[in-house]
């Protein structure tokens, strides 16, 4: 569905179901240069179970208008326009790698709004390597090839993605070259790598909260992740073996199952 | 190690270890390092839920073997991988993989530009089964560039060729075709079964759908039908209001856009979805494995056809039974500087002649070569020779013929894998009979 937020146009996957007001609201926010096409192992499952799904296009990303946000606090404070624009007062997030520290700073800054939280592949913060920084911001395809290489765990780079037939390196990398790299993954790489607040963030979060980290995750380690985790109250850690960064794709089953019985424990629906 | 100079190196797999790897882990398949064959039809599910989950394209998973099957599954990332495209969806031949492409992209009243050299079979698809659905192509020859341009029209949904024609060599040009079809709003459809990703990787070139033949050099053994399409993951379906099946909510699956859903590879969701469970023309396991085994050592066998057909194009150029060569490595062909830049690997293993004597000479030396076999196949491990205007093509009307650039004299040869001499010395058995009855009646 389309929709505007800050006179901006806005789209967001709502996992193949109508938009319903009357069932309770999951945010799904991607990761660097990537787009809503990322969660549709997970969308399609919550939107036929109960509740209202929103798989965002960030600014500038997918098939969302205006320019990419140039800050993880800008990116935060968006999502909570969101919620408003879509005509909610609360949500449950679930975030991925950069989607991780947009979701963290967003709950720590309205705390009212959001009631629980699903954090893939997050930390506290997530310094970029210099390297890939530079060629993403001189918009040089290699910075994509990279990102997906390192995304990917050793299993994850022979394939055995779980829906038949589809290669999830290459998918990935199609994904973050649909629009500019300069425009997309390249400021989003900066706003992770300029961003500092993470681990204050994560203090004053207290509502329920789910770190899924995976054994073979070189960009937000497992260790980068516990210790996140170990800063909110009462957060629930699954870890995934065998797996890279980009676990809802390499391991969308996995994920999915662990994210089920978090959300509907947590953020029940009663449709 | 990176190299500090350059900087960091993506290290994902290369092509050959992709070739003997992709799409398959072990540990998910009880330890066993060869890929295992799903000898079955159906897939336990956990419980309701999960089985109206596989139903909705709501996870990832096997059904029934008609949509997807484990070991099918496989060859599917494999072939995707040596593509470095996005999806592929595998099926019973390269004929069915051509006419699920087809149904996936048009309903009746669509319109097709395609290429008019193409094999025999393909090109009767086109012109006479395809009008029975409501879908009319316009045939354009594969060198007319400005051709392809012309012949869109507004109801056009895509354009689609042969890399390099069958039976003539002619080589498409690919980058070209591709922006006339982009700057249409359409998508480039190749069948590179001549080439296979070894040779020619045509998501670089501009392609939106590649198919393969997988009985030809993928399979490469002559042992196993098998078809394949590979979606190059950059077609924007939603770029305009062409594509209606693919951007609009869809009956059959509770309203799903398969382009807003599943993006880079909505394509392929698309076809298995809708045509998988509507036709059917499903590979079988068996199939899928041997073509696997014949991928594990596709660039080694490719290096060899590619090196053992350079050698009979120069045996060929220097005989007197000769009347022609056609092959992208001989520097006058029309498309040699073309066929360097789109097929730097090697120009393949397919060669057309005319043998003097016109058909006569044409029947004669197909009846008596010994080694090189003769039958409707390419891509053979083994030497096969065939005379198209008798046999692959034989069902086209004269004019057709002309216009598929067939001549009586044509003899189609793909070149094997065997000891160069032992081929050559079959060619020299076969020149010698197609001689002979010329001779015979000179007198």
């Amino acid at each position: 569905m389309k929709f505007k937020v800050n006179g901006h146009e806005v789209f967001a996957s709502t996992g193949g179901r109508p938009f319903d007001k009357n069932k309770p609201l999951i945010i799904f926010v991607h990761g660097s240069g990537l787009t809503h096409m990322t969660w549709v192992l997970q969308t399609r499952y919550f939107a036929f179970h109960g509740y209202t799904c929103l798989a965002l296009d960030m600014p500038g990303h997918g098939l969302s208008g205006g320019k990419s946000l140039k800050s993880i606090e800008d990116m935060a404070d968006w999502i909570s326009s969101v919620i408003d624009s879509v005509g909610y007062k609360e949500a449950s997030l679930v975030g991925h790698s950069q989607g991780c520290l947009v979701t963290i700073e967003c709950t720590a800054r309205y705390p009212d709004k959001i009631k629980t939280l699903s954090l893939m592949g997050g930390a506290g913060a997530i310094p970029m390597n210099p390297d890939l920084l530079a060629l993403a911001e001189s918009g040089d395809p290699k910075a994509v090839d990279l990102m997906m290489d390192w995304a990917h765990g050793p299993a994850g780079h022979f394939g055995g993605h779980p829906v038949p037939g589809l290669y999830h390196i290459n998918t990935g990398g199609m994904l973050a070259k649909s629009r500019t790299i300069k425009d997309t993954l390249a400021v989003d790489f900066r706003a992770c790598d300029n961003y500092k607040n993470g681990f204050e963030a994560a203090k004053k979060i207290k509502i329920p909260t789910l770190s899924i980290l995976a054994t073979d995750d070189k960009m937000c380690p497992v260790k980068e992740g516990k210790k996140l985790a170990d800063l909110i109250e009462g957060s629930k850690v699954d870890i995934i073996d065998n797996c890279g960064h980009m676990m809802l794709l390499e391991e969308a089953d996995r994920v999915l199952k662990v994210l089920k019985s978090f959300i509907t424990t947590n953020y029940p629906s009663k449709h | 190690m990176s190299d500090k100079k350059k900087g960091p190196e993506s290290k994902t797999y290369k092509f050959d270890t992709l070739s003997l790897h992709a799409g398959y882990q072990p540990h998910k398949n009880a330890g066993s390092r060869q890929v295992p064959i799903y000898q079955t039809t159906s897939y336990l599910f956990d419980d309701v839920d999960h089985a109206a989950a596989l139903f909705n394209l709501e996870r990832g998973g096997h059904i029934y073997s008609r949509i997807s099957n484990p070991t099918v599954g496989v060859l599917e990332e494999r072939v995707a991988s040596l593509e470095g495209g996005t999806a592929a969806l595998a099926t019973s031949s390269g004929m069915s993989a051509i006419f699920l492409t087809v149904m996936t992209l048009c309903e009746a009243g669509d319109h097709l530009v395609v290429s008019s050299q193409l094999y025999g079979g393909t090109v009767n698809l086109f012109r006479l089964t395809l009008p029975k659905f409501g879908i009319k192509c316009t045939f354009v020859k594969p060198r007319d560039t400005e051709g392809f341009k012309k012949a869109i029209q507004k109801n056009t949904k895509g354009i689609f060729g042969e890399l390099v024609g069958n039976p003539g060599n002619e080589i498409m040009n690919m980058p070209e075709i591709a922006k006339i079809a982009h700057d249409a709003g359409i998508p480039l459809m190749v069948d590179a079964t001549y080439q296979t990703p070894y040779l020619c990787k045509p998501f670089e070139h501009g392609a939106d759908i590649v198919i393969h033949s997988l009985t030809k050099w993928m399979a490469g053994h002559g042992s196993s039908m098998a078809g394949i399409l590979v979606e190059g993951g950059n077609f924007d379906w939603m770029q305009n209001d062409k594509f209606p099946t693919m951007t609009k909510p869809y009956e059959g699956y509770h309203g799903l856009s398969f382009a807003e859903e599943f993006g880079p590879t909505a394509f392929t969701m698309k076809a298995r979805a809708e045509g998988m469970r509507d036709f059917g023309p499903c590979l079988s396991p068996q199939n899928a494995w041997n073509v696997l085994q014949g991928i594990e050592t596709l660039s080694v066998r490719m290096k060899k056809h590619c090196s053992n057909a350079e050698e009979m194009v120069k045996y060929l150029l220097g005989h007197e039974s000769v009347a022609w060569v056609s092959h992208p490595s001989v520097p006058d062909h029309p498309d040699h500087a073309l066929a360097k830049k789109l097929l730097p690997n090697g120009r393949g293993s397919m060669i057309a002649f005319g043998i003097k004597g016109g058909k006569d000479a044409g029947v004669a030396f197909i009846n008596s070569v010994k080694l090189a076999s003769h039958l409707a196949n390419v891509g053979d491990t083994r030497t096969l020779v065939i005379h198209p205007a008798s046999g692959t093509h034989s069902q086209m009307d004269e004019a057709t013929l002309k216009f598929a650039g067939l001549s009586h004299d044509m003899i189609r040869l793909s070149v094997g894998i065997e000891d160069i001499e032992d081929i050559k010395n079959d060619f020299e058995v076969g020149f010698r009979a197609a001689r002979k009855p010329r001779l015979v009646s000179n007198q």
